[in-house]
């Protein structure tokens, strides 16, 4: 329950440890810490309701296991774990780096049971991922729950409203932070400081520098705390950044989900099963090109860069049923011309769209749980697979936009997650953990569940080597 | 039934169907992955199946003040109250559900007066505060063929109207009858009683009083239910005893119905008073408070009934035997009474839902035998 009195902070302290940020990573640090007794101090920029960060929306993480257990199907080793990384980043990644994240990933399992996360098997509609991630029981609020229960009993002094506004260093050497604690300006010093607030997808004006006018229409799905203003400081303080501010994990969800906080529902799982056009009713990617999570995280860019970052996923009767339910009611309509009327596009343009389309299908045995081959011929951009002809009423139409995640740009940081400044030296104390450093090892694209993997390893790490740093100052 | 409570549980499951991350908690979630949209029957059986185990809600990315404003605890307690005014049997009395509390006391008092002072009447003040003991002590009191009477009549009332009300939620839920008559899921659903299953949250408990997982309210149901057989059980065998063998009440404290009755009576104690207790104290954001006169009425009539027979089991060769008798009784002829319109038909129908879910779910899910 809400915490009926805030913990007392007295300002003329100086903290041993203080973390900057409220979700999965800032947690595994801040209950690392602690535990090797530090005395640790957790800003978390949101109300109590909407702690977490973005870990609150996630439900499942990827580490490394030598045997199958209650809740995986089977073991998932170094080498095939490295090479579904090397696959969605095309070899943008830090192999050192990816794979040491990999193989401290092997010990996270346990060590999460012990601190009061409880997994199950992994949910139904995404068995593909039963042997690789193990599932949270209840998701990823309950995760957060578990560690905000455990950093309490911990003696963690967790102050939520609190945003950082500044900090204080010179020389990669941090002396403390000035919060914004509910409208009171606060002025925190500690011997450390562990970085953990996430990427900047909520802050629209600094999207729009890598995306124009057309980060007007993203949609955040996760926590509208992440503004990036920590990364934005320490950066301007002379912190080194690592990857590309315009990439981030960004997929096709339903247009008419929240502009913020959205989160799991507002994804559409039925583009592989129809056509997708954009404003002009036109098709521009083969949506058949592998099973929709696989392809999830491309189609948020393929839309942005559409008209208006608007596209519409077009289905018939035969293919309602077979993707998770949507959130949102589909657009439903007795023909064709009249869906085109009800989404807003030019009735002629889809309906000769359809029927090129449709044209184009070949008989062949439609089968939703494999690859199935049944491809379209001589179309532009071809559909490789699932290419059933749309022509059973009541036709149905759910409007897309491209739902962001989170960015990628990052801190740079070593193994022992020390923050690096630009001229390649490693801060004496300050640490970076989480979404804030997911960049140094995803340069583009997404692999499920392996952002909860990132934070929880160098969560820890961090957690670690702060209180080391302590022993040695 | 108020068809915003109905539009409000139906969009709530719409976005926990496109969600799912809390089906390792409770029934109702693999029983709204069974289904894609949600009639006005698929929502009642589910707000029957819900334990009010509340771990959805803490664990809900959408529960208020997020705007999706997710409360699938308090929801579900809302439409599950009005199915019980809905299916109560004869329909005449649904309204016994509003004002519960009220009318639950008030029958309360009528029951024990009306045996207290018709006693009283009877035997004038002298002879009924005189100190009486050995066989038959009691029916000086209140004669035996009056009790053999008065409690057939509201046993047999009580479960007649229950077992309707099941009919009636059955039929409204749509289940089938071959589903109903089946020994395997009749057999899975006493076993999720029995054990409670759904109150364990998929291992650590669930949320009461507050936020983290605690097994109180599965102990504490558990103490009440078990408790309740034991002083039903003990009923049963003092009926034998009289009827069969002509033993007659009351029996020696080490006779096989003192013993049940007392180690029921105390295990009903702890449970109500525990369950109270987790009441008061519990977060009150995923209740529903409009519930909260039937469940705390029902809890304190049964935990009246339990302390009342306890005292008049340490007190029976005293002057005060004859007002405790008159109170205990009139308390369990209550109980009887408003049994069909009380918090009680929580059992019965949830019964009823497991029933429906262990079918759906054995045959959404065979066990494959290996080859």
């Amino acid at each position: 329950m809400k915490p009926t009195q805030e913990p007392r902070i007295d300002p003329s302290e100086t903290f041993d440890v203080l973390v900057i940020g409220g979700g999965n990573a800032a947690l595994c640090a801040a209950m690392t810490a602690s535990e090797a007794g530090a005395r640790v101090v957790l800003l978390e920029a949101s109300p109590w309701e909407f702690r977490g960060g973005n870990s609150r929306h996630t439900r499942n993480l990827r580490y490394m296991h030598r045997s199958a257990n209650g809740f995986l199907t089977g073991p998932y080793l170094e080498d095939e774990f490295f090479k579904d990384l090397l696959l969605v980043t095309k070899g943008n990644t830090n192999e050192d780096l990816a794979r040491f994240t990999i193989r401290e990933s092997a010990e996270v399992g346990d060590w999460m049971m012990a601190h009061g996360v409880r997994f199950q098997p992994s949910m139904r509609g995404t068995l593909h991922l039963s042997r690789t991630n193990a599932f949270f029981r209840g998701g990823g609020k309950a995760l957060v729950n578990a560690y905000y229960a455990t950093c309490e009993r911990l003696g963690v002094k967790i102050l939520y409203d609190a945003e950082v506004t500044d900090l204080d260093m010179s020389d990669g050497l941090f002396r403390s932070a000035t919060v914004n604690h509910k409208g009171t300006v606060l002025q925190l010093r500690a011997r450390c400081m562990i970085a953990a607030s996430g990427g900047f997808q909520a802050d629209l004006e600094w999207l729009k520098r890598s995306w124009g006018e057309a980060a007007d229409n993203f949609i955040v799905r996760g926590s509208p705390y992440d503004k990036g203003v920590v990364l934005r400081v320490l950066r301007e303080k002379g912190a080194d950044t690592v990857g590309d501010p315009s990439q981030c994990h960004c997929v096709a969800i339903d247009a008419r989900a929240p502009k913020y906080d959205g989160g799991i529902v507002t994804r559409l799982d039925c583009v592989p099963f129809g056509i997708c056009v954009n404003k002009e009713a036109k098709r521009f990617y083969n949506e058949g090109e592998e099973f929709w999570p696989k392809r999830y995280a491309i189609w948020g860019r393929l839309v942005a860069q559409q008209q208006g970052q608007t596209a519409y996923s077009i289905i018939d009767a035969k293919s309602i049923d077979l993707f998770m339910p949507s959130v949102f009611p589909p657009i439903e309509a007795g023909s064709i011309k009249e869906l085109a009327h009800k989404l807003g596009l030019d009735p002629d343009s889809l309906e000769s769209t359809i029927q090129e389309y449709n044209a184009a299908t070949t008989p062949g045995a439609f089968d939703s749980n494999a690859l199935d081959g049944l491809a379209t011929t001589g179309l532009e951009p071809i559909k490789s697979n699932w290419a059933r002809p749309i022509d059973t009423a009541p036709f149905y139409g759910y409007p897309l936009r491209p739902g962001i995640t989170f960015t990628y740009l990052s801190l740079k940081i070593d193994e022992q997650a020390r923050m690096l400044m630009q001229d390649g030296k490693p801060s004496k104390n300050i640490f970076a953990a989480g979404e804030l450093v997911s960049g140094n090892i995803l340069g583009q694209g997404y692999m499920a569940g392996f952002g909860m993997t990132i934070g929880t390893v160098f969560g820890r790490i961090a957690g670690k080597e702060s209180a080391k740093c302590l022993q040695k100052s | 039934m108020s068809s915003k409570i109905l539009e409000e549980a139906n969009r709530i499951m719409t976005i926990c169907n496109a969600c799912r991350y809390c089906e390792g908690f409770c029934a109702v979630f693999p029983a709204m992955e069974l289904r894609r949209i949600f009639t006005e029957s698929d929502l009642k059986y589910m707000a029957n199946l819900c334990h009010n185990c509340r771990g959805c809600y803490y664990a809900c990315q959408y529960a208020p003040p997020h705007e999706f404003n997710l409360n699938v605890p308090r929801t579900l307690a809302q439409l599950r109250l009005h199915t019980y005014q809905e299916f109560a049997w004869p329909a005449s009395f649904k309204g016994v559900f509003n004002k519960n509390g009220k009318v639950v006391a008030a029958i309360t008092i009528l029951c024990v007066l009306l045996l207290t002072l018709t006693s009283l009447a009877r035997h004038g003040s002298s002879a009924f505060f005189a100190s009486q003991a050995g066989p038959g002590s009691f029916y000086a009191i209140i004669p035996y063929p009056v009790l053999l009477v008065l409690f057939s009549a509201v046993g047999i009332f009580a479960c007649v109207s229950l077992w309707k009300g099941m009919k009636n939620l059955w039929r409204a839920t749509e289940g089938k009858a071959e589903m109903f008559r089946s020994p395997a899921y009749n057999l899975r659903a006493v076993w999720d009683v029995l054990r409670l299953r759904y109150l364990e949250g998929g291992g650590d408990g669930c949320n009461y009083p507050d936020d983290k997982f605690s097994m109180q309210r599965r102990s504490m149901h558990h103490f009440t239910f078990y408790g309740f057989l034991l002083c039903f059980a003990s009923t049963v065998v003092a009926l034998t005893y009289d009827h069969a063998l002509g033993i007659a009440a009351p029996y020696a404290f080490f006779s096989l119905p003192v013993l049940l009755g007392t180690l029921g009576g105390v295990s009903l104690a702890i449970g109500t008073i525990g369950l109270y207790r987790l009441k008061k104290l519990m977060d009150k954001e995923p209740a529903y408070a409009e519930a909260f006169p039937m469940d705390i009425s029902f809890i304190m009539l049964l935990c009246s009934v339990t302390i009342s027979g306890l005292l008049l089991l340490v007190f029976r060769s005293t002057s005060i035997m004859g007002i405790l008798l008159c109170i205990h009784l009139g308390l369990v002829m209550a109980l009887f009474i408003t049994m069909p319109y009380s918090k009680f038909v929580h059992g019965v129908y949830r019964y009823a839902a497991l029933v429906r879910h262990a079918g759906e779910q054995i045959q959404a899910n065979p066990v494959r035998k290996k080859p």
